[in-house]
Formats: structure tokens, C-alpha cells, sequence
């Protein structure tokens, strides 16, 4: 690990004044020291932001505010999201192992960076990690990779499952600087993959903003290579709202699959009125899936997100 | 070199160090307070067998600077047996054979500790049914899924899982 300079802040401004001034926050640590042991990360300085008072939860404006340091145990935990935004619960549920949830926060988790094995391998070319270098993955094993989303340069996903739950939730985030609707957080890797997330340098998460949830039942399904403590390959949370075996509206977002939790709102619409059976699924992959593209390995991803649609609208149902 | 100075308190002892702040949390236990009960399995939060706990909370100690810890209460293996005898998680595990080399047992122990806490506080796992509910039913299947952040290599989870249903019972 690189030598680096550390700050524990105490509030908020301070936070964002040692960011602003080249220092990169550390809130779990569990993604970033990771990354740093492998010099994958070398900041040169860490800014603490675990005691900014910015780990309470609390009502706002019929739905919720989630501070940025909330633990991810704790947000799953809390009452208000069992019982109102189950969705989420069972995402964070879902996610790594206790001991890292005790850890993880709201703020850390949304920016956590992608598990590609070729990022986490110095001795490999990657354009996230060094830009120009190329993607060792586009021609390499390409197995946990996105279909959806990317680039001739990366290929990566993003590996949370909390930010999907929150994505069909309608959750933004707020900043120092502003409040932005969750996917506005998330930059595609276009030709920069390097840039992930549309934070200027300093731009401190504060909390994520839950809407009231839609009605619905909120269903969180995640497919994996072992039944716990492993990343997804395909996940779907979805918040569907089913009457006379006619859906009346259904939101669908998916982790594993692209370089963020990827919702597609206009083949949404074409749930909307539909018959719940797997022809109404069918119709919803085959626009989702118009234009995704397949790296060979990865190829599987196809027909696992079609099964796992249809296998979440069936719960839905019934 | 630049060295931070850190004041906490591990197993109830107030400890006073300088060190790098690259230093890991379970570095400090080990290289510089001389507790080797944690082990250090991977060293990037893949297998649990660094896990303590830290103001009551299980973490894993490798992924945590020992920087970020300063005022904090930690509690390692080392605290559990007292005057002599074992914990009733240390004397549960003997008894049904919850090892066999023994490598992860520290961390299984204090993942346990933790675990049950958690459990006693209605927090829920991924296989809890009804999120709603808080008074929730130790099974099998949950205590698998609560302790799946701790990896045996010589695969001792049956006994495992037996010890720590034990306990629970007993309420220790
Ligand atoms: C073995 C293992 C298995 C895992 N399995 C899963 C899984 O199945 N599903 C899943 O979703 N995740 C999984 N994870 C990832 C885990 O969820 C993340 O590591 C965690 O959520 C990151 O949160 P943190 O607070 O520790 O982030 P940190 O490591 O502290 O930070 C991550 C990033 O966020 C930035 N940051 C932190 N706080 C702020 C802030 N307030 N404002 C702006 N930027 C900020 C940091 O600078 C850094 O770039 C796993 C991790 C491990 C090690
Ligand atoms: S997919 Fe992205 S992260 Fe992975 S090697 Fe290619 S450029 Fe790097
Ligand atoms: S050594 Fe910490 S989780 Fe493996
Ligand atoms: S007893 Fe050997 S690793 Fe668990």
C-alpha cells in the first residue's frame, strides 16, 4: 500500500474542503483500503467521513433520508424499509457478509467500483484503471461482464445491489452541491471508463432520498454461484402492482448486467395493462434486451435475465 | 515515515501507539499488541477469519485502518475464556467438534458472538420470511446464512452451525 496522509473530519465542510483540496473520503473502507492494498487505488490522502453526523435515518417528505454513513446492517434492518421498502431491505440483505455490512455505508456502497478481475490485476491491461492501456476482458474471460451499457473500452458492471433497489425506487442523492435522481450519479463508459460517477472532486454524498414507495409488491431477486457472500451475475428488483391478473404498473432494475443499476422505463411501458404471464415478459425482454451485446462469455446473461423476469413476474402473481 | 498516534481500548485495556496510518486494524491487533488470535485468512474481507468486534459490532479486522479506530472498544478471542474457563462459544465448539485445524475458529467464534447479538435485536438475514417480524426463529438455514461470512477450509459447518444453535438455546 502506498504511503498516505490521514484526516478524520468532523463535519461536513471540513469534509468537503479536504476533498476539494485532492483528499479522497474513506467511509467503510471496505471497497477502497481493498483496492489500496492492491495499489489499484494510491490516494495520497484519506479524508475520514464516518463522523459527520450524517448516519441518521429519518422521515422526509412521506418517504426517507438516509445519511451517507448509515451501515448498510443498519438501513437493512431498519423498521421503516422492512416495512416500506422491503425491496431494499433484501437487496442489502443480499449483499457481501454481515461483517462487511456491519462496515459498509449508503455512500460507500453506491460508488463501490467494479469486481472485473482484470481492474483487481495490475500485471493486466484495463482502461478504468490505466486509460489508453486497453480491456483485457472484451477478448479475455469475460463471464461476470455487462451486456447492457458498454463500451469498446469496458465492459465492467456494477457490482451493487443496494443501488438497484434504490434505482427502483426513484432515490436521489444528495450532495454538498445539489440533489440528483440516483442514475444521474453514474457516468456510461463511453471512451473515459476511468470516469465512473459525475461527482466534481470534493462533492461529498450526504444521504439518498427515498420517494414514498409506489404500490406494488416489491420483489428483490438475485442470481449468484453460491447462496450467499458472492456478487450477482443477474439481479432484478422490481416494484410490480398486479389486479385481475392484469399488471397495472411494474418497474424493473437490474444489477450484474450493465456499468449501473440499469432501468429501461420505456419497455416498462410496455408492461403497463398487460396480461401477467410470460408472453408479457417475453415482449418486456425482448425491447430490454434490443440492444445488449454479448462477449461470449457472458453470453449466458441472456437467457438467465429472461428467466429471472419471468421467474419475478410469476411471484409477482401469485 | 509519518506515524499517527491512536488511543483505544482492546479486551478492556486502554493501548497508546504510534503507527503508520497504512497500518490494518488486525495488523495492530497482531504485529504490534501480540494478539494472534485473530488470523489473517485473506486480507481483503473474503473469508472472516479476522473478524473481532468493535463496539459490540462484528467487522472484519483487515479491511479497516487502525486509524479509524481511535476511542473505539475491541474485543478479540482473547477476551472471551475467563480465569480459565471457556466461553460457552469456545466450550460449544469443543464439544461438537466445530474445527479441525482450527484456523478459522477465532474468527468463527467472534463472528458468533456477534451474530447472536444481532439476532437478539430482531435484525434480520436474507432468508427471514416476514421482514415485519423481529422475534425470529434460529434455524438452521439462519444461522448458515448469518455466518456465511466466515469460511471453514476443512468445511467443519455442520458442527459449526450445532455449536452455535446450542448456545443459542442455552441463551449464553
Ligand atoms: C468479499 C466481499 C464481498 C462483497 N459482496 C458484495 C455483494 O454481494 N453485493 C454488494 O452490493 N456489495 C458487495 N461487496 C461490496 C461492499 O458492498 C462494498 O465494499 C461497500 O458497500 C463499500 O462501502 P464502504 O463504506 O466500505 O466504501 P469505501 O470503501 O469507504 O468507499 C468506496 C468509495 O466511495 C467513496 N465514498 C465513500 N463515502 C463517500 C461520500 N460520503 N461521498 C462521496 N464519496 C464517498 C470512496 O472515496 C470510495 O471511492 C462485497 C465486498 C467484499 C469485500
Ligand atoms: S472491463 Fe473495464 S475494468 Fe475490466 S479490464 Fe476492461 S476496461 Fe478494465
Ligand atoms: S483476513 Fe479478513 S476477511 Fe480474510
Ligand atoms: S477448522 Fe480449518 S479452516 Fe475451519
Amino acid at each position: 500500500m502506498r504511503a498516505f496522509a490521514y484526516t478524520r473530519a468532523t463535519d461536513v465542510a471540513a469534509a468537503a474542503v479536504a476533498g476539494h483540496d485532492g483528499g479522497r473520503f474513506i467511509g467503510g473502507g471496505t471497497n477502497l483500503l481493498d483496492l489500496m492494498k492492491l495499489q489499484v487505488e494510491t490516494p495520497a490522502h484519506l479524508v475520514d467521513v464516518n463522523h459527520l453526523g450524517t448516519d441518521g435515518i429519518e422521515p422526509f417528505e412521506g418517504g426517507l433520508r438516509i445519511g451517507a454513513a448509515v451501515r448498510n446492517s443498519d438501513l437493512a434492518a431498519h423498521k421503516v424499509v422492512r416495512e416500506r421498502y422491503q425491496v431494499l431491505s433484501r437487496a442489502l440483505l443480499s449483499g457481501a457478509s454481515a461483517q462487511l455490512r456491519n462496515k459498509a455505508t449508503t455512500a460507500g456502497n453506491l460508488l463501490q467500483r467494479t469486481r472485473c478481475y482484470y481492474f483487481y490485476d495490475t500485471a493486466k491491461p484495463c482502461n478504468k484503471r490505466d486509460p489508453g492501456a486497453g480491456c483485457a476482458a472484451l477478448d479475455g474471460f469475460n463471464r461476470v461482464h455487462a451486456i447492457l451499457g458498454g463500451s469498446a473500452h469496458c465492459i465492467a458492471t456494477h457490482p451493487s445491489d443496494m443501488a438497484v433497489a434504490m434505482r427502483v425506487l426513484d432515490a436521489r442523492v444528495e450532495t454538498t452541491a445539489r440533489v440528483i435522481p440516483i442514475d444521474e450519479i453514474y457516468a456510461l463508459p463511453g471512451a473515459t471508463p476511468h470516469i465512473e460517477n459525475t461527482l466534481a472532486p470534493g462533492e461529498l454524498i450526504t444521504s439518498v432520498l427515498l420517494p414514498p414507495p409506489p404500490s406494488g409488491r416489491q420483489i428483490y431477486r438475485k442470481v449468484r454461484d453460491r447462496a450467499s457472500y458472492a456478487f450477482a451475475l443477474v439481479s432484478a428488483a422490481a416494484v410490480i402492482d398486479i389486479s385481475g391478473g392484469k399488471i397495472r404498473d411494474a418497474r424493473f432494475a437490474f444489477g450484474g448486467v450493465a456499468p449501473m443499476p440499469w432501468r429501461n422505463e420505456a419497455a416498462e411501458a410496455l408492461l403497463r395493462d398487460a396480461p401477467a404471464n410470460d408472453a408479457t415478459a417475453e415482449t418486456f425482454c425482448d425491447a430490454l434486451l434490443a440492444e445488449a451485446v454479448g462477449h461470449g462469455g457472458n453470453d449466458f446473461k441472456f437467457s438467465l435475465l429472461r428467466r429471472t423476469i419471468k421467474a419475478v413476474l410469476t411471484q409477482a402473481a401469485t | 515515515m509519518n506515524l499517527a498516534k491512536l488511543a483505544l481500548r482492546v479486551n478492556g485495556r486502554l493501548e497508546q501507539r504510534e503507527v503508520d496510518p497504512r497500518t490494518s486494524l488486525l495488523d495492530l491487533l497482531r504485529e504490534h499488541l501480540a494478539l494472534t488470535g485473530s488470523k489473517k485468512g485473506c486480507d481483503h474481507g473474503q473469508c472472516g477469519a479476522c473478524t473481532v468486534l468493535v463496539n459490540g459490532r462484528r467487522i472484519n479486522a483487515c479491511l479497516t485502518l487502525a486509524v479509524m479506530h481511535e476511542g473505539d472498544e475491541i474485543e478479540t478471542i482473547e477476551s472471551f475464556a475467563e480465569g480459565g474457563a471457556l466461553h460457552p462459544l469456545q466450550a460449544a465448539f469443543v464439544d461438537h467438534d466445530g474445527f479441525q485445524c482450527g484456523y478459522c475458529t477465532p474468527g468463527q467464534i467472534c463472528s458468533a458472538m456477534g451474530m447472536l447479538q444481532e439476532w437478539r435485536a430482531g435484525m434480520p438475514s436474507q432468508v427471514t420470511q416476514d421482514l415485519g417480524q423481529t422475534e425470529i426463529a434460529l434455524s438452521a438455514e439462519e444461522i448458515r446464512e448469518r455466518m456465511s461470512g466466515n469460511l471453514c477450509r476443512c468445511a467443519a459447518y455442520p458442527n459449526i452451525v450445532k455449536a452455535i444453535a446450542e448456545v443459542a438455546e442455552r441463551g449464553a
